[in-house]
């Protein structure tokens, strides 16, 4: 058994070291919502964080997380689904189906807790993953808009 | 495309002959029907089969089409409420079954999901149950009140007696009004009277992908359900031989190792990659076939025939071709292609399925509930009324899931362990070796000249697979496919939009080894990138410009034409483009929607590509959600410019080559240019919107990089080709 801390909580897991983070979290913690796409870390689905950084957790080996890392999954990214960037995906309607979502809201949410104001470069640069129902359009203003969100919330005195 | 034929003949899409099974007689002893929400129980009082009325208010619509991201879900919703004359703010919704479709009838008609088809084909019917719900809850009402149902109305789930001014809710007289008798014809609301389609509303089902609580069909688990992975043999028609379980049934976790059918192997496993990672153990021999000496060379060879071939279907006519090719001041002539190319899903192909000798069930994503449905019955061995197919989300469709393939595997594994739930996943490379391919076509375009440069002849010959000579036999007219013509078809859905008063479009069929399937766009694809710039071309060939050219052929073909009106007044084309930027323009009818398209690029002195923006428009007739439209044509530029950019599968010794988004790219945010869209419907027609906007985007970008660099690029994809020479 090998012990780790999933959002928040400590989790035990019955895995050999070498599973991909991917399928210790659908498989032995039980949550679907990070996504298999590819398995070669070239689509994004799969995004978690590890200690608030974007990972590929397909070909994230468990023996590889230390338990007290922090792994976030999208179940954790916020108590009650309103991280800034749940919020401007929600106004925006930016998902179409869904799939691959998970891991570029993971993957938006890292850019903005390393880049609070990120440019379109700077979203081009960070921002790889595949969609094939091609949401690009409104992942890109929704990015923007959850930075808004963030300052307008920050400004209130809430916690970012 | 003749919709009544695929709709119908989809059915068929089913292989293999039923399966005898492992004998054993086990009970259903899991409780199916509990695990997901959105199963209708019969528990629950409906007012009809589209509408179920809560005593809380809550409105719960019944969708038969498959919701793939595309948004047909919350139109179709949108359909039904604004007849209801409910409160959009309480309405949720669920699938019925194709088991429930099948034992009442088909009161949900077709749950088939593809073509741009899920509006267009059942607003009339959707619109009708929800205005039959309406009057029945109004009948109840005036029962209740003893007054004439005529001097009631009903408006946001409030039924008011307009003379005493007393007023109910839905839900009060729901239930007596599932009681009562439906109408026998009802009247529909004039377009200019509705408040719910037309607007911008937000999708039913977007909370749930934010948080990571949508299920999809790979996230299905029942109770003592087991894992699947599965390899076919990588060529197709070719068969499993033998192979060698040893290794991989002393892995951890492996419950079974068994043959699929006669071309696949299947490992069982606690988990799903205890199951991935022991089929890697499985030494497989397989008897490859005759396919196996099939390549890419082989297939271009075998489709450059028939570019030249004496026979060939003809699909639109008119005039003389031959007299007015001869008598043209100048002739010119064109070769194009276009390669097989993945649908990519993101979520792999998968379903789940637990079967006894009395019964089974398939919990998976599909395009086509009733073909699942069908799929899972044949393969079951057991008659459709002991069988049902829940539907999960799906992670993309595309066409894709319109097949059942993944169905008839998940239920013959299930079989071999009778009662006990098998969740089959494939992997990605599995996805990649065994899809339903884009199909693989070439044109040859000569076109008849005038002296002042006006297009007298026409012929475009095209030359390569059929969609429905493989899949769907019967919808062939006198061998002819006539879904080959999208786009260049004399009248319909896909009619041309230029008028030439010489013209031949035929098809030479060339069919390969590797099974063709309905691909976002389906043939519309290609045939836009032929017609488009070859168009293009005859432009640039007789110094003319390219709008001003197109619009000399389009006098007969207003809509069209206003379509890309509209997006050569958005792009400013009577002025220069900004600075470096050079533009491309396209136009189509597709999927019974017009649509244009002018790309702004520019392209560095070392040969790279920047899409800078996208001017669309698009007529479907009725706009039932604007935003959603819009939604659905930058994502379709999406998936038509990865298409262009990198969309390729090859074939070497009768497999596919590319087996992950390594050798197989899709585009990323960083390439997607800015699309700035305009919905204008014109009224009076239903047209499509998921596919028909795909067809422009290609054209339009490899014109914009003709007009940038001069070179003029026939043979798709571009990754193949050099913008600038070196």
């Amino acid at each position: 058994m090998v012990k780790l801390t999933i959002n928040g909580k400590v989790t035990e897991v019955d895995a050999e070291g070498d599973t991909p983070l991917l399928w210790v979290l659908r498989e032995q913690a039980g949550l679907t919502g990070t996504k298999y796409g590819c398995g070669i870390a070239q689509c994004g689905s799969c995004t978690v964080h590890i200690d608030g950084e974007a990972v590929r957790s397909c070909v994230y080996p468990l023996a590889a997380v230390q338990e007290n890392q922090k792994i976030t999954t999208i179940e954790g990214l916020s108590a009650t689904g309103d991280h800034p960037v749940q919020q401007a995906w929600a106004q925006l309607d930016t998902p179409q189906c869904g799939y691959c979502q998970p891991g570029m809201i993971m993957a938006s949410a890292a850019l903005l807790g390393n880049n609070p104001e990120p440019t379109d470069a700077d979203i081009d640069k960070q921002i790889t993953n595949i969609c094939r129902c091609g949401t690009f359009q409104r992942v890109r203003e929704g990015i923007h808009l959850a930075a808004k969100i963030n300052t307008a919330q920050s400004s209130k005195g809430s916690a970012k | 495309m003749t919709i009544e034929t695929i709709k119908v003949s989809r059915r068929q899409f089913v292989f293999g002959a039923a399966i005898t099974g492992a004998g054993l007689s086990v009970g259903m002893a899991l409780p199916l029907s509990k695990t997901l929400a959105a199963v209708p129980g019969s528990t629950r009082p409906e007012v009809n089969a589209w509408v179920v009325v809560a005593p809380d208010d809550t409105v719960t619509i019944r969708i038969a089409r498959s919701e793939m991201g595309q948004g047909t879900l919350t139109g179709l919703a949108q359909l039904v409420a604004e007849e209801l004359e409910c409160d959009w703010d309480k309405v949720t919704w669920e699938y019925p079954t194709p088991g429930e479709n099948l034992a009442r009838a088909r009161v949900w008609q077709s749950f088939s999901t593809g073509g741009s088809q899920g509006i267009r084909s059942s607003h009339q019917y959707v619109r009708e149950g929800g205005a039959a719900a309406r009057q029945m809850l109004i009948e109840a009402a005036a029962d209740v009140w003893g007054v004439k149902s005529a001097e009631c109305v009903a408006a946001n789930s409030i039924i008011t007696h307009t003379p005493s001014g007393r007023t109910t809710t839905f839900g009060k007289v729901a239930n007596a009004a599932g009681q009562g008798v439906p109408p026998t014809t009802v009247t529909l609301k004039d377009p200019a009277t509705w408040k719910v389609i037309g607007q911008p509303l937000p999708r039913l089902d977007t909370l749930e992908k934010l948080t990571g609580k949508q299920v999809f069909g790979s996230d299905v688990s029942l109770p003592g359900m087991v894992n699947a992975a599965i390899t076919a043999c990588p060529v197709h028609g070719g068969k499993l031989a033998s192979f060698d379980a040893k290794a991989a049934s002393a892995m951890a976790g492996v419950m079974s190792v068994v043959a699929v059918g006669d071309d696949a192997v299947a490992v069982v496993a606690d988990t799903w990659w205890h199951a991935k990672t022991a089929l890697d153990k499985v030494v497989i021999t397989w008897d490859k076939g005759e396919n196996a000496n099939v390549s890419s060379a082989s297939i271009d060879a075998f489709l450059t025939e028939g570019l030249s071939a004496e026979q060939a279907f003809v699909g639109n006519e008119a005039g003389d071709i031959k007299a007015g090719l001869a008598r043209a001041a100048r002739t010119y002539s064109a070769d194009y292609s276009y390669p097989f190319q993945n649908h990519a899903t993101m979520e792999p192909m998968n379903a789940t399925a637990v079967w006894t000798k009395d019964r089974c069930e398939v919990w998976c994503p599909t395009q086509n509930g009733e073909a699942a449905l069908a799929a899972a019955a044949a393969a079951a061995g057991l008659p459709q009324e002991q069988c049902d197919v829940h539907k999960v989300s799906l992670g993309g469709g595309f066409g894709r899931r319109g097949a059942s393939d993944f169905v008839t595997q998940a239920v013959k594994i299930a079989m071999t362990m009778p009662g006990t739930p098998v969740k089959l996943l494939w992997t990605r490379e599995e996805d990649m070796l065994h899809g339903y391919y884009h199909p693989i076509t070439k044109a040859r375009l000569t076109a008849g000249l005038d002296a002042e440069g006006n297009v007298d002849a026409l012929h475009v010959r095209i030359s390569g697979q059929s969609i429905l000579a493989t899949l769907i036999p019967q919808g062939l007219r006198d061998g002819m496919d006539p879904v080959v013509f999208q786009a260049l078809a004399a009248e319909g859905d896909h009619a041309l939009s230029y008028t030439v008063p010489n013209l031949l479009v035929d098809h030479a069929m060339r069919n390969t080894h590797l099974t063709p399937g309905f691909w976002r766009g389906v043939n519309v694809n290609q045939n836009a990138i032929y017609l488009e710039c070859f168009v293009d071309e005859l432009a640039h060939e007789t110094g003319q410009d390219p709008l001003a050219f197109r619009q000399k052929m389009m006098r007969n073909h207003p809509l069209a034409l206003a379509v890309l009106n509209k997006v050569a007044e958005k792009a400013e084309w009577d002025k220069p483009a900004p600075a470096g930027r050079h533009r491309g323009l396209s136009v189509c009818k597709a999927f019974g929607s017009y649509v244009a398209a002018c790309a702004e690029v520019s392209v560095s002195a070392d040969g790279k590509l920047t899409m800078h923006r996208i001017f669309a428009a698009t007529d479907p007739g009725y706009a039932v959600n604007p935003q959603q439209i819009e939604a659905q044509v930058f994502g379709s530029f999406v998936y038509g410019l990865s298409a262009m950019l990198y969309g390729e599968c090859t074939v070497q010794d009768g497999a596919v080559e590319q087996r992950n988004f390594d050798t197989y790219p899709s585009m990323k945010i960083a390439e997607m240019p800015h699309v700035d869209t305009t919905v204008m419907p014109s009224g009076g027609f239903w047209g499509g919107v998921g596919e028909p906007t795909i067809a422009v985007a290609a054209p339009a970008v490899l014109n914009a990089i003709f007009a940038a660099t001069g070179t003029r690029v026939r043979h798709l994809p571009l990754k193949n080709q050099a913008l600038r020479s070196a």
